[in-house]
């Protein structure tokens, strides 16, 4: 947090039908559906999140990600951060307060790889669902299918790594935790502003421009992991692998697809981060190991489907 | 029991059968044939993308980022989103 940024605390999905994405991120990932905007967006989060919402669906005619969004300490931050993000040579758009629901103005801009990003300072918080902060219960009894704690991260693919990394590095105050390199070249780059292995990751894809790999979202434990590939065989939610572990962050894993093509994970565990932390470094030749470290074989799918 | 519609394809040279509630896709899977590659299964990541060159079938909606509208108007398709109501005949295009 060496530049004021707390964390990544939204991200806007493209989903081809509302009624079916809803089904999936409420009903069977068990997000807490908490408001829909006039534009027909729909606004949830993790039932330990105490900011009003993480995920803001979308309908479109694409899947995909609109923009991440990461909150930052405080109101001056903003216009610190945007000078800095302009003087680096990013445009910077200022969207007023209210442009999404309960959030106050942000400061949105494009990086190397294609994907937009924002920073906000303010959002209306409504505090952890179903326990709040007085006194609270260890968890809420009525939580739904795999019952996400929290958005996590996101992972994204695209060319231009290296311009990435000095934006968030230099500009925007993250710390490199991790990252695969082959030879010289870095093909994967996994960011902090926190405790958390990653808020943020980057994979090297050749001609690919703003390409949404997933989303993730935390669990608590190994068995709510199991738990979770328990409901995408009951409710025939397309997987795309797991339950397994990564080298990479070592979290246990599962991943699969919401009905519109995009990746979720739900996973567990995994690495933390102190600013006194050396980074970890993956060789190319051990991809499949940092990737899926019991299989220790790459998938094609993970590697190449995006949206 | 529900009829079964025969889908070639025939740039693979193979060829598999698909009940009317199951997409072209998923009809493939069960049948653990490897014609056409496997992506998302929900229409969003392009993988699966097909040419229908003959048969009747419905559509759910699929990204136009992978198939735009002109792209659909010739045939093309991603077949985890297409319903056979005929035997079909195809192409996969990855």
């Amino acid at each position: 947090m060496k530049k004021g940024v707390l964390r990544c605390g939204h991200v806007q999905i493209r989903v081809l039908d509302m009624a079916e994405a809803l089904e999936h991120y409420r009903d069977r990932m068990g997000l807490i559906e908490m408001n829909t905007d006039d534009q027909g967006r729909v606004y949830l989060k993790g039932w330990t999140e105490c900011d009003k919402y993480s995920v803001i669906l979308r309908e479109a005619d694409e899947a995909g990600m609109d923009f991440m969004g990461f909150k930052v300490d405080s109101d001056e931050r903003l216009d610190a951060l945007k000078q800095d993000l302009i003087d680096f040579g990013c445009e910077v758009d200022e969207l007023p307060a209210g442009d999404l629901a309960d959030c106050g103005r942000r400061m949105s801009f494009v990086a190397g790889t294609g994907h937009r990003f924002e920073l906000y300072a303010d959002k209306e918080q409504t505090g952890r669902w179903g326990v709040g902060h007085h006194n609270p219960e260890a968890w809420p009894e009525n939580l739904k299918g795999m019952k996400a704690t929290r958005l996590d991260h996101c992972l994204l693919y695209g060319e231009d790594l290296d311009s990435t990394f000095k934006l968030f590095t230099e500009v925007l105050g993250f710390w490199l935790t991790e990252q695969a390199m082959d030879g010289d070249m870095r093909i994967a780059q996994f960011f902090t502003c926190s405790m958390k292995e990653h808020e943020i990751a980057f994979i090297k894809s050749e001609g690919n421009t703003g390409a949404f790999h997933h989303a993730s979202f935390y669990l608590e434990s190994w068995q709510d992991v199991l738990h979770a590939a328990d409901i995408i065989s009951m409710h025939d939610i397309s997987l795309d692998i797991g339950p397994t572990r990564h080298g990479l962050t070592h979290g246990a894993t599962i991943y699969f697809f919401d009905p519109s093509g995009n990746r979720n994970e739900t996973f567990c565990g995994g690495d933390y981060f102190f600013p006194d932390h050396p980074v970890t470094t993956w060789d190319a030749a051990q991809l499949g190991k940092a990737v899926f470290y019991h299989s220790r074989e790459l998938n094609d799918r993970f590697l190449t489907v995006t949206t | 029991m529900t009829a079964l519609h025969k889908i070639t394809v025939e740039n693979k040279d193979d060829e598999f059968d698909c009940p009317p509630e199951k997409s072209l896709l998923s009809g493939m899977e069960q049948q653990a044939k490897k014609a056409i590659a496997v992506g998302c299964r929900g229409g969003g990541c392009g993988y699966c993308k097909i040419r229908i060159l003959s048969g009747e079938y419905d559509t759910k909606k699929m990204s136009i980022k992978f198939v735009t509208h002109e792209e659909q108007q010739q045939g093309f398709a991603l077949s985890c989103r297409v319903f056979p109501r005929s035997d079909m005949n195809i192409i996969a295009i990855n």
